[in-house]
């Protein structure tokens, strides 16, 4: 295992975080993780320089990178709605709140609205079976909905928007 | 009369999901402004989370009560009435002999819901670490492994293989460097016995792993945790530096010659790492792809060297049955499987939460006595147990008792412990079609047969749920589905087809209904259902017409209205929205 100085390669943007890290593979991940918990996504440049600094190529970053759910490579909305897709709530009906709100976001799973305010995520399971079914808005949870809850709970936000 | 001293908020994700936080912080409030006089802390998952939020009321005279549904209107109230418990209700209160809590029988989870999961202090104060002392001080690592033996416990993340003779495997291991791994990844959905030990109890889990370092001759240890899971997270870590600073861990160990060290790693959101082989891949920075075995972890694992992987619910076993002796907790469940088992029991039953039963309890004592049955009093249809991996139980093997080999033998697997109940309403082919979307999305995509034939299968399910399958199609189901167990690598694609083999083994009328008469007998496929509305029971509200988001539902206002079945996209908000019920579902052909 090398221990690489930080100085060696450039790393314009991202180089007081990734180089916090010893530069060996097992990094790999701790280091996208902290770059995405950093950006809310992982930025193409990000993934260009932690290739750099672990000496791998770029595709087994973003071979990495596109490998787990976590990882997003597009900038998530001021609101990100994760809409567990658990077995308990998926028995209660996720999938038709699923429908529902892409149908009111005019968007897909894994996609941002144009006005970067929502982004729409599935996950497979938020572990809260007991309020199923249940979404995640920015790590608040919100359970035991159905259409109506949630597409108030939709416009709750657009309206808060609207009052700044 | 008798004084309350300390109220404890249960902290859970659970708990916090239904709104303990704002309880906590008002108890937190009214303190900081001088309201009250009492102690306030917090617990973890008190296991009854359809009574959440939940706070226990301790007396001076050492009485504790628990209240249940507490809002934080509620908990203002009682700050108040200077705590009186008359502001609590029926609804709040728990009945005096609660099956739900009575017939449990805590081992892994008795901590869980009682002490402060952050002090280390309460940890000890039950015993805690006591385990680990006398291992050091009088055991040999033999004698551990010999006595985890003895007490027959067998791996809960679900395949049930017996943990003694894993350690002594790698145990036998001349090599200098081993690994101990902690498979804290629960990826099935529905399921979170381990998040809830790991926020309840991670002193336990973290003794348990030490020992077991101890037993197999490991100087390095990981817990590999579902980065969803940021709570047990956030206690690991504390209770990792709480272990450390007491010397519990690190540097040769309560002064003895045994060093360990524990690093947490975050998992990435890939259900194929619970998976050992792509767990340790993940664990050294790669995919997380699965690969042959053998060479098994016990020969060949992390970086080569020889690694044991157990799950967390194994390793907080570990320190009870040491304390316990392994002989009483042999005494406890079946001759096969011993101990307890921890279920997170949810989907439509009445009373869910988490519930540690003894082995060889049958599943009907478990969602009927424990669980109160079926919500809003419905049909049970089934109970699926083991997620993705596992299967389907129709009602007439109830009476299954719950032991690794009975479940086997139903077509289901014990798994992890996610105990999903379904009812009338849901639908078994849809429920199959979900899993192999699962599995879809989950799928390494190393294996031919389970990449490219579970989507086959799927598309095959979906065809069904459209009113569009042919009876042939049940034949190349089965076909598809042995190949795919026959084919596939890991435990994923071997169990993948189990959700599809036990729907159609037990529930083969639905899939015929499909077929056959365009039917869904639970309402819930969409293509084979109408909404239409009743015009007897109409009374012209208009709700559903403003709701339509496709304007099919319409009419004059205080006359009856109607559906345009061409319009009609089956989401539903008219039949959530109508008052007086006259929109109603129908399936198969129109009359």
């Amino acid at each position: 295992m090398s221990v690489k100085d930080a100085t060696s390669v450039t790393l314009p943007l991202y180089g007081d975080l990734i180089s916090r890290f010893p530069a060996t593979r097992d990094y790999l991940i701790p280091i996208l993780q902290e770059l995405q918990e950093r950006e809310g996504y992982l930025p193409e440049q990000g993934i260009y320089e932690v290739s750099d600094y672990l000496d791998l190529p770029e595709s087994k970053v973003y071979g990495v990178a596109t490998f787990y759910n976590q990882f997003k490579l597009i900038k998530p909305g001021k609101y990100r709605i994760q809409i567990c897709r658990g077995t308990a709530c998926h028995v209660k009906g996720s999938f038709n709140l699923l429908e529902t709100l892409q149908r009111e976001l005019g968007i897909l799973p894994g996609e941002t609205s144009s006005d970067g305010l929502f982004s729409l995520e599935t996950v497979a399971c938020l572990g809260a079976c007991s309020i199923a079914p249940v979404i995640m808005v920015n790590g608040e949870f919100f359970g035991r909905l159905d259409n109506k809850k949630v597409l108030s709970l939709v416009q709750d936000f657009r309206n808060r928007e609207e009052v700044k | 009369m008798s004084r309350v001293t300390e109220i404890v908020v249960g902290m859970g994700s659970c708990g916090i999901a239904a709104g303990a936080k704002g309880v906590y912080d008002s108890l937190l409030a009214a303190i900081a402004q001088g309201k009250m006089d009492i102690k306030v802390g917090e617990t973890g998952c008190i296991g009854a989370c359809h009574k959440e939020p939940i706070i226990e009321v301790r007396y001076d005279n050492g009485q504790k009560k628990l209240f249940g549904e507490v809002s934080e209107k509620k908990i203002t109230d009682f700050i108040a009435s200077e705590c009186n418990e008359k502001v609590f209700n029926q609804e709040n209160a728990f009945p005096e002999d609660y099956p739900y809590l009575s017939r449990q029988r805590k081992v892994v989870l008795s901590n869980s819901g009682i002490i402060d999961p952050e002090s280390i202090v309460e940890y000890l104060d039950t015993g805690g670490y006591e385990a680990l002392k006398r291992v050091l001080q009088s055991m040999t690592p033999a004698q551990v492994v010999e006595e985890i033996k003895t007490s027959g416990l067998r791996g809960r993340g679900g395949a049930g293989f017996p943990t003694g003779m894993k350690w002594s495997f790698i145990a036998a291991s001349s090599s200098k460097r081993k690994y101990m791994v902690c498979n804290a990844d629960e990826g099935d959905p529905g399921a979170f016995m381990d998040r809830s030990v790991l926020e309840g109890d991670p002193h336990s889990v973290i003794e348990g792993m030490i020992i077991a370092a101890y037993a197999i001759g490991a100087g390095e240890g990981y817990i590999y945790v579902r980065a969803e899971y940021p709570l047990a997270i956030k206690r690991l870590n504390k209770a990792l530096s709480q272990a450390e600073e007491r010397n519990f861990l690190g540097n040769r160990i309560l002064g003895t010659g045994f060093s360990f060290f524990i690093h947490i790693k975050e998992g990435a959101g890939a259900f194929v790492c619970g998976e050992e082989t792509a767990m340790m891949a993940s664990i050294e920075g790669k995919r997380g792809m699965p690969r042959l075995r053998p060479p098994y972890p016990a020969e060949k694992g992390l970086w080569g060297y020889p690694t044991n992987i157990n799950n967390v619910e194994t390793l907080a076993n570990v320190p009870r049955i040491l304390n316990m002796g392994a002989k009483k907790f042999a005494s406890i469940g079946t001759e096969k499987s011993k101990g307890t088992k921890v279920f997170s029991l949810a989907g439509k039953i009445k009373y869910g939460g988490m519930v540690e039963v003894p082995m060889g309890m049958t599943l009907r004592e478990i969602i009927f006595d424990i669980g109160g049955g079926i919500q809003e009093d419905k049909q049970f249809k089934a109970v699926q147990l083991g997620g993705p991996s596992g299967g389907c139980i129709p009602e007439e093997l109830l009476d299954t008792p719950v032991d690794y080999e009975s479940i086997n033998a139903t077509g289901a697997i014990m798994g992890s412990g996610g105990m999903v109940v379904m009812d009338e309403t849901t639908c078994m082919v849809d429920v199959a079609r979900y899993f192999l979307s699962f599995i879809q999305s989950e799928s390494c995509g190393k294996c031919t047969f389970c990449r490219i034939g579970t989507k086959r299968m799927m598309e095959i399910l979906q065809r069904i749920t459209q009113g569009k399958g042919k009876l042939e199609d049940l034949d190349e189901l089965e076909d598809l589905a042995r190949r795919v167990k026959v084919s596939s690598l890991c435990g994923l694609g071997q169990t993948a087809p189990n959700p599809v083999l036990t729907t159609l083994k037990y529930f083969r009328d639905e899939y015929l209904a499909h077929i056959e008469r365009h039917e869904c007998p639970a309402m819930q496929c969409k293509a084979l259902v109408r909404y239409v509305i009743d015009p007897n029971e109409c009374r012209g509200c208009t709700i559903c017409a403003r709701f339509c988001p496709t304007h099919a539902a319409s009419g004059d206002a205080k006359k009856p209205h109607s559906i345009d079945q061409d319009l009609c996209i089956q989401c539903g908000l008219c039949y959530e929205g109508c008052r007086f019920h006259a929109v109603k579902i129908a399936t198969g052909v129109p009359a």
